[in-house]
């Protein structure tokens, strides 16, 4: 073993660096960011290395040049939600604060490599939301109107257009015959690490501390104020501080006094074995719920509904892989013979609207990114762009919505059909 | 896989069984209410991170409402009684606190 490198800025990724590697064994690659140890303070600090957490602090130091800047992470980074999700990138979403979040987000996906220099494999293969009752076909037809308002490219389209797009539908199955979909053409997949992986390093390269393995398990205030948090390697002050935490933010929110609309729940999913491509677009069975895509290694990634209780665990239940891959079986009847290799877990933040909070919070100062639910990977660049501008000037348009005051208020943004079986 | 006995027919269900309901023991403000009460009422949930009070319905069976008291960390039930109470029993309590040292049943309610 080669002793550990200390680290190093590694430079602009590109084929002329793979080259010059290449000729020297591959022996000048360097760690993609660096592993710090905690400072006393920071200007601002957020909790929870995922993808929103990372992407905000990415966004604070581009487009607010706002550096000073730390994000602690309890376990690994991109080790939650972030990591075990199924990849799905869509905003063909019903209300406008939605599209305008998700369609933000989707936007910087389109140009998310370059912008980072790191490949995040954005894939725009395509999205279908398969309409198996009338009630879809209403609704989708509605939703592909709203898009149209709302310049998001989205599309009503036949059975025979659904086949000839995913040939390994059966389209005219005895229960659930598809009668058409909703068709995002521009939607698809990326790689969920690289994208934290490739915010992570440009973080580290603006000078801001990833701090791993350092759980947040307190937090002080003086005057209203948030002003610092206890962690597990130390106190650290902070002058503003974001949580961002999916399943785990009613504990965060706990610890700074105030409730949230949240309940956290498993969210599963599966892949199988390998085989040859078979499927080049993203299709979700919302009635049937489940949805397929198959990834660059051949594996169908395999996903369906959320669980109805609260759990912490990270695990997955057999009573899921069965109900789910029964629920697809009719629709893709190719998977029947398929063998399942691998299934998890991860832990998702609920709301009442299935919609996300970006918001303030009762403690001045204290920022608050949740409620991303079973959908947040789509929506990363969009959320960190808007909770950095709402936390460095205190207001952000793609935020405005989101607030928390909205459940008080009653100004639900109700996207539960959206969300369908989610994602 | 979650099991929870069903405390009218005694029959250990497993999840399937049953029907998830969410948190227990909330109370309803009816008409007249403030919003911050009708806010908590429909939205606020305690989400916590250890035992938990939850209400389930054992549908493919007697089909009635019970509780249930979870670990939501470990997944451990401590037990689960029948719908028609305010809080829950002094034996799941006890049982609880036997497991749980320092725990203790929200006195507000
Ligand atoms: C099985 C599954 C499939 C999904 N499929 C899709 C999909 O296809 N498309 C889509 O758009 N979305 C999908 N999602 C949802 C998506 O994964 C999440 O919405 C998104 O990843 C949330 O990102 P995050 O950064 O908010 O949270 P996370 O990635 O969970 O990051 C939060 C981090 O906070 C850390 N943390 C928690 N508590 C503390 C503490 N006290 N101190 C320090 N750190 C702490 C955690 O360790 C974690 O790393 C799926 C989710 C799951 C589970
Ligand atoms: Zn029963």
């Amino acid at each position: 073993m080669p002793p550990r490198c200390e680290f190093q800025d590694m430079g602009h990724y590109s084929a002329l660096a793979v080259a010059r590697e290449a000729f020297r064994d591959h022996r000048g690659w360097q760690r993609v960011w660096k592993s710090p140890e905690p400072r006393r303070r920071y200007d601002v600090i957020i909790v929870g290395a995922g993808g929103h957490g990372l992407a905000t602090a990415y966004y604070l130091g581009k487009n607010h040049g706002i550096t000073n800047v730390a994000v602690l992470e309890k376990g690994w980074l991109g080790g939650g939600n972030t990591g075990r999700n199924t990849t799905i990138i869509r905003s063909n979403y019903l209300q406008d604060a939605s599209a305008a979040i998700y369609e933000k987000a989707r936007a910087l996906y389109e140009t998310l490599s370059q912008d980072l220099n790191y490949n995040v494999m954005f894939s725009p293969r395509g999205v279908m939301m398969l309409a198996q009752t009338e009630h879809e076909v209403r609704g989708y037809r509605r939703t592909a109107h709203a898009n149209a308002l709302q310049g998001v490219e989205t599309e009503f389209i036949e059975p025979g257009r659904v086949k000839e797009l995913c040939p390994i539908i059966e389209v005219r199955g005895p229960r659930y015959p598809v009668l058409g979909a909703l068709w995002q053409p521009r939607g698809g997949t990326a790689r969920h690490d690289a994208v934290a992986w490739g915010y992570a390093r440009r973080c580290s390269e603006m000078g801001m501390d990833i701090i791993q393995k350092c759980e947040v398990t307190g937090m002080r205030t003086s005057g209203g104020e948030v002003s610092r948090v206890v962690t597990t390697r130390g106190d650290i002050d902070c002058g503003k501080l974001g949580i961002v935490v999916a399943g785990h933010s009613g504990h965060l929110a706990e610890m700074a006094g105030f409730r949230l609309p949240v309940e956290s729940v498993a969210l599963q999913a599966l892949v199988s074995e390998p085989v040859k491509p078979c499927m080049d677009v993203v299709v979700m069975a919302n009635t049937v719920h489940g949805y397929m895509s198959q990834s660059d290694k051949g594996e169908m990634v395999i996903g369906g509904g959320a669980d109805g209780f609260i759990n912490y665990t990270q695990r997955g239940s057999f009573s899921h892989i069965e109900e789910t891959v029964r629920a697809l079986v009719e629709t893709f009847p190719m998977i029947s013979r398929l063998k399942m290799l691998r299934h998890w877990g991860g832990i998702v933040d609920m709301t009442g609207d299935r919609s996300p909070i970006l918001s303030r919070t009762p403690v001045r100062n204290l920022f608050i990114n949740c409620g991303w639910g079973t959908g947040g990977f789509k929506a990363i660049p969009g959320s960190g762009w808007g909770f950095a501008e709402l936390m460095a000037k205190g207001e952000s348009p793609l935020c405005a919505e989101f607030g928390l005051d909205r459940f008080r208020e009653g100004r639900f943004i109700d996207e539960s059909v959206a969300a369908g079986v989610a994602h | 896989m979650l099991i929870l006995t069903c405390p009218y027919c005694g029959i250990r269900c497993d999840e399937t069984e049953l029907a998830p309901g969410g948190e227990a023991h909330l109370k309803r403000f009816g008409p007249g209410s403030s919003d911050e009460e009708f806010e908590d009422y429909l939205f606020m949930r305690a989400n916590p991170k250890g035992v938990h009070f939850e209400r389930w319905r054992h549908v493919h069976g007697c089909g009635k409402w019970f509780h249930a008291a979870r670990n939501t960390v470990t997944l451990e039930v401590y037990g689960t009684y029948p719908a028609q109470v305010h809080e829950p029993p002094q034996e799941i309590r006890d049982a609880i606190s036997a497991k749980v040292p320092g725990w203790r049943w929200k006195d507000d309610s």
